[in-house]
This record gives C-alpha cells, sequence and structure tokens, in this order.
C-alpha cells in the first residue's frame, strides 16, 4: 500500500521537470603496463526550464560501478592449532568497483524505496541467493565482502563528495584504484529532491587492457599452451641476455 | 621514482624496482651459496601480495630459465649422467602431474594457499634446522681437526629388485629409488614452485651414492624439464603463469647471481652456510606464524570455482 502511494508520489512529480546533462573526463580508461590507478571527473548541469524550486533541496547522487561477479567468501577458523579457511559463502554477483559519491548522506537524500529501485548503495548491489545450511551468520560473510573492498579502494562511499553550486552546477572526481578488473564501468548520475530521484542520467566507462597487456593476457587464456611454451623461450633468452650483458660490463 | 608495473596474469600492479631488487638478492643469495633460489623467492613473492597460485607458477617458469645456462655447461663438460637424469626425470614428470592435480583440486576447495605454506614451513623448517645443526658442528669440528664422517657404501637400496646400469655414475642399483626420488621432487616442483635441488642433491648423494661431479649437472637436467612441464601444466589449468613478473624477477636474479659468486668466493664456507640456514629459518618462522597467529582478517574473497 505504502509502495504504491510512494509510486504515485513519484509520478506527481511532472516529468523532466529538472534533466541532468553531464560529462566525463574521460570515459575510457586504458590498463597499460605502468597503469597505477586513474581519476575521472564526473561534472554536470541541471536543465529545467521552471525557476529553481525552492522547498526542497536539490541533492547529487553519483554511482560508479564495475562488471558484477560472482565470489565466494571464506572465513578462517582455528584448527588443531593453525588458522584455516572453514566455512564459505557463495556471492552470485558483486560489482568488482562500486563508489558512491553524493551530496549529502544517503540515507537521506534517497528513500530506501528508491534505493531499492535503482540499486544505488553498496549493500544493494551485492545480490546474494543464499548460504549454505551450516552457515548461520551469512550476513557477516557479505559485510566482510564489503568490509575488504573498502579497504582496497574498490568499494568507496563517498558522502558530501559531490560539489553543487547555485543548485545547477555539480562536480565530483572519483579515484580508481590500480587493481582494476577490465568492463564496462555503469556510470549513473541521479537527482534526488525530498528522497525521491527527479531524474538520472547513465554513461559507460570502458576500462580495458590494452597494448602488451592485452595481449599476454588474450594469449595466456585462449592459447595457453603457445603462451606456456613462448614464456619459457622469453624467460631463457631473458636470462641468457641479462647474464650476457652483465659479463660483458664486466670484462 | 616509483614505477609501478601491472602484471597481467595476476593483475596487480607491483613496483618494478622491488621485483628487480628481490631477484636481484635471491639471485646473490643463490650465487653465494649455490642454491636455486625458488625455495627463498617463491615465501617472498607472497609476503608482496602476488596471489599463491601465480608466484608457485611463474617461480618454476623462472627456475627453467635460470638452470639453462647451468644444464649447458655441466652437459659441456660431461657431468651429467644423462641414463640416472632421464629415470629421475620420468619420476618428476608423474610427480609433477600428480602435484599439479592435487593443487587445483585444493584450489577448487579454497585450501591452496594452506597446502603451499604448510609444505614451506615442514620444508624450509627441516632444511634450515639440518643445515644449521651442521654448519655449527662444521665450525666447532674446523676447531678440531680429524674427525672425518665415513660414508657407509652398502646400504638397503642394493637390494631391490629392476636393477640398471649407469655408467656415467659408476653405479648398478635398482631404477625404484631414483624414480620414488623424482616423483617426489616432481610433486615438490607442482606445489611449492620449487626445482628440488635441496632435496634432491643430498638424495642422490646420500641415498643412491652417485659420485659428487656428477650430481649437480645431473639434478640441473631433471629440474629443468620437470620445471617446465610444470610451467605448461599450470599455464594451461590455472593461466597462473605471468610472463611480466618472471622476466623482471629473471633479469635482477641473473645479475644478482652474478654478483653473488663473485662475494661467495671470499667468503668461508662454513659462515656462508649458517648465513643461509638463519635466513631460512627466518622466512620459516614467518610462515608459521602467519598460520599460527589468528589473522586481523578472518574473511577472504576468491572467484567462483577456484
Amino acid at each position: 500500500m505504502l509502495r504504491i502511494l510512494l509510486l504515485c508520489l513519484a509520478l506527481a512529480v511532472p516529468a523532466h521537470a529538472e534533466e541532468v546533462v553531464a560529462g566525463l573526463s574521460q570515459n575510457r580508461i586504458a590498463i597499460t603496463a605502468n597503469f597505477d590507478g586513474s581519476e575521472i571527473l564526473i561534472f554536470g548541469a541541471v536543465k529545467r526550464e521552471d525557476p529553481i524550486s525552492t522547498t526542497e533541496p536539490l541533492e547529487v547522487i553519483v554511482a560508479v560501478v564495475g562488471p558484477s561477479e560472482p565470489i565466494t567468501v571464506r572465513r578462517k577458523d582455528r584448527r588443531l592449532g593453525i588458522w584455516v579457511n572453514t566455512e564459505a559463502v557463495e556471492v552470485d554477483a558483486a560489482p568488482s568497483f562500486y563508489a558512491v559519491a553524493t551530496t549529502g548522506p544517503l540515507v537521506d537524500i534517497l528513500r530506501d524505496t528508491e534505493d531499492l529501485r535503482h540499486q544505488v548503495s553498496i549493500p544493494r548491489a551485492i545480490r546474494s541467493v543464499g548460504a549454505p545450511q551450516t552457515v548461520v551468520d551469512s550476513e557477516a560473510f557479505t559485510e566482510a565482502l564489503i568490509r575488504i573492498r573498502t579497504k582496497n579502494g574498490l568499494y568507496q562511499q563517498l558522502e558530501n563528495q559531490v560539489e553543487l553550486s547555485e543548485d545547477t552546477l555539480f562536480r565530483t572526481s572519483i579515484a580508481l584504484p590500480a587493481n582494476l578488473t577490465e568492463g564496462a564501468y555503469r556510470t549513473r548520475i541521479f537527482l534526488t529532491r525530498n528522497g525521491s530521484v527527479v531524474d538520472a542520467y547513465e554513461t559507460v566507462i570502458d576500462v580495458q587492457k590494452v597494448g602488451l597487456e592485452r595481449w599476454i593476457y588474450n594469449l595466456a587464456h585462449d592459447r595457453p599452451l603457445i603462451y606456456g611454451i613462448f614464456s619459457l623461450f622469453i624467460a631463457i633468452v631473458a636470462g641468457w641476455s641479462a647474464s650476457a650483458v652483465f659479463r660483458y660490463f664486466l670484462t | 621514482m616509483p614505477m609501478q608495473i601491472y602484471l597481467p596474469i595476476a593483475e596487480v600492479s607491483v613496483n618494478a624496482f622491488l621485483l628487480l631488487g628481490l631477484g636481484g638478492i635471491v639471485g646473490i643469495l643463490s650465487g653465494m651459496f649455490g642454491v636455486g633460489g625458488g625455495f627463498l623467492m617463491t615465501p617472498l613473492l607472497f609476503f608482496i601480495g602476488i596471489p599463491p597460485a601465480v608466484a608457485v607458477a611463474t617461480e618454476a617458469n623462472q627456475i627453467v630459465a635460470s638452470s639453462f645456462s647451468g644444464v649447458l655447461a655441466h652437459l659441456k663438460r660431461r657431468t651429467v649422467d644423462l641414463k640416472m637424469g632421464t629415470v629421475l626425470l620420468i619420476g618428476g614428470l608423474v610427480g609433477a602431474a600428480f602435484g599439479v592435480q592435487l593443487f587445483n583440486t585444493l584450489k577448487s576447495l579454497g585450501q591452496v594457499d594452506l597446502l603451499v605454506k604448510l609444505c614451506y614451513v615442514i620444508f624450509l623448517g627441516v632444511i634450515g634446522g639440518l643445515m644449521f645443526i651442521e654448519s655449527l658442528n662444521a665450525i666447532r669440528r674446523s676447531c678440531k681437526p680429524g674427525a672425518v664422517a665415513a660414508r657407509k657404501k652398502h646400504n638397503w637400496i642394493h637390494n631391490l629388485p629392476f636393477k640398471m646400469k649407469f655408467r656415467t655414475s659408476g653405479l648398478y642399483i635398482s631404477v625404484i629409488p631414483p624414480l620414488i626420488v623424482g616423483v617426489f621432487v616432481g610433486v615438490l616442483a607442482a606445489i611449492m614452485g620449487v626445482g628440488g635441488g635441496f632435496i634432491m642433491v643430498p638424495a642422490m648423494i646420500y641415498l643412491l651414492g652417485m659420485p659428487t661431479k656428477v650430481v649437480i649437472g645431473t639434478s640441473l637436467f631433471q629440474i629443468i624439464f620437470v620445471t617446465g612441464f610444470t610451467t605448461l601444466l599450470h599455464a594451461t589449468t590455472n593461466y597462473t603463469v605471468d610472463m611480466a613478473l618472471a622476466v623482471l624477477l629473471l633479469v635482477g636474479g641473473v645479475i644478482g647471481a652474478q654478483i653473488g659468486t663473485r662475494i661467495g668466493v671470499k667468503m668461508k664456507a662454513e659462515q656462508l652456510r649458517i648465513l643461509l640456514a638463519i635466513m631460512v629459518l627466518a622466512v620459516c618462522g614467518k610462515l608459521a606464524l602467519d598460520l599460527l597467529l589468528q589473522p586481523s582478517e578472518l574473511y577472504s574473497l576468491g572467484a567462483r570455482g577456484h
């Protein structure tokens, strides 16, 4: 009942009264041999025909999400004095990267129902079907997944990191770490008023290994035997020439 | 200037100079002590954050390359017992195939890190301990000369069937012991990313009774083929051989080994051995502590099915 009511409320807001127009500093990220992370600048403006409404503040949410993949979360326990992996929970889909930048605390500027619909907050973006019967505290595993990825800079909750000026221009920057997975990074921008999404914009950032990195990775996965022989050959040649050069300079 | 390099297979970004330096230090040690260095390099790679599966497979690749010139030199000097080497190699190939199988099974169960680390703790502990005691005794002996340990010529090995003549080594023994030694070394190569010389050389001298002059060449002959085979098995089943990592470690390692050989000549053998023993025990201790102390993060992530 409440949901229907909220839906009506959302529909009551005139469609596209305010629209996002946005840009990215780059929409293609190349993982090269010396890739050490990257920073993307996301900026834009709010386009509107009517004068700025002053009743409820305008808020902006920027979410960048990397490709999802199934993950196994394992927990260690002490067995015979040593710490070994004992229990495991399979997570069906967890984004390899997730950054949410906002103009304010996410709980204040986005309703739970809207979060559910658009899957904006980090826990909403993770899909877990269920843990085996033996695991009683499966939430601890999902929490651990978020904790570990947050520590590695892969999940970022950047509250108050979107600068909004004059209720019209906004900008934020998101740091992509060095340990980035390849794929299409969906970038979404939401405008919210009173916790409801007023408008949304979506674009894609392409993250790809390029050049030698791409070539090595593809060869290793598509033609593993040739890759293996080639690795041995390259290593033998490299070792031999290094010693030859060294001896040449020493004598 | 920090120079980060993104390793294409390990999928981590590491400082290139750190890898060159690591290769160099292990190279210096292997040059000084005349050891392969794989058993030090693989745990060091764990410590800098390379996934154990990648570390083991890549180290196998590196060992092939760093043993290559050694094998050629020994073949030229005719200090390789090719017949014995072939018997050890057959065992080694069987062992490596079994080892990679075991490795992959445990990987799917999420226990491969534990297997690799446990193997390291046990082997480094035993080898380091034995070396430490022996070099202490050697230092004590050199103070009181006269006592030399006698080697037994005949043992139970000579009563086994399937005897074969090994002309280069001047032996007439059963093929069972060298086959078993080969299998054992092959399993170690696959699981630990080592050549296995530290097991094979003593086994050849004390168990098989081979003359010392052919031991190094023959073991290198076996190692190069077994680690080559292991590299191919890991590359085709796990996709964990990182070419870029191997080359960086190798370049550092080869140069380090040349420096190490020159340092080694100037130092006393007993002092060298005790130094190496202390280092092996230190690496062993660090790995053991990681297993024994409660980790700060009890949870870990892995790709599905790995």
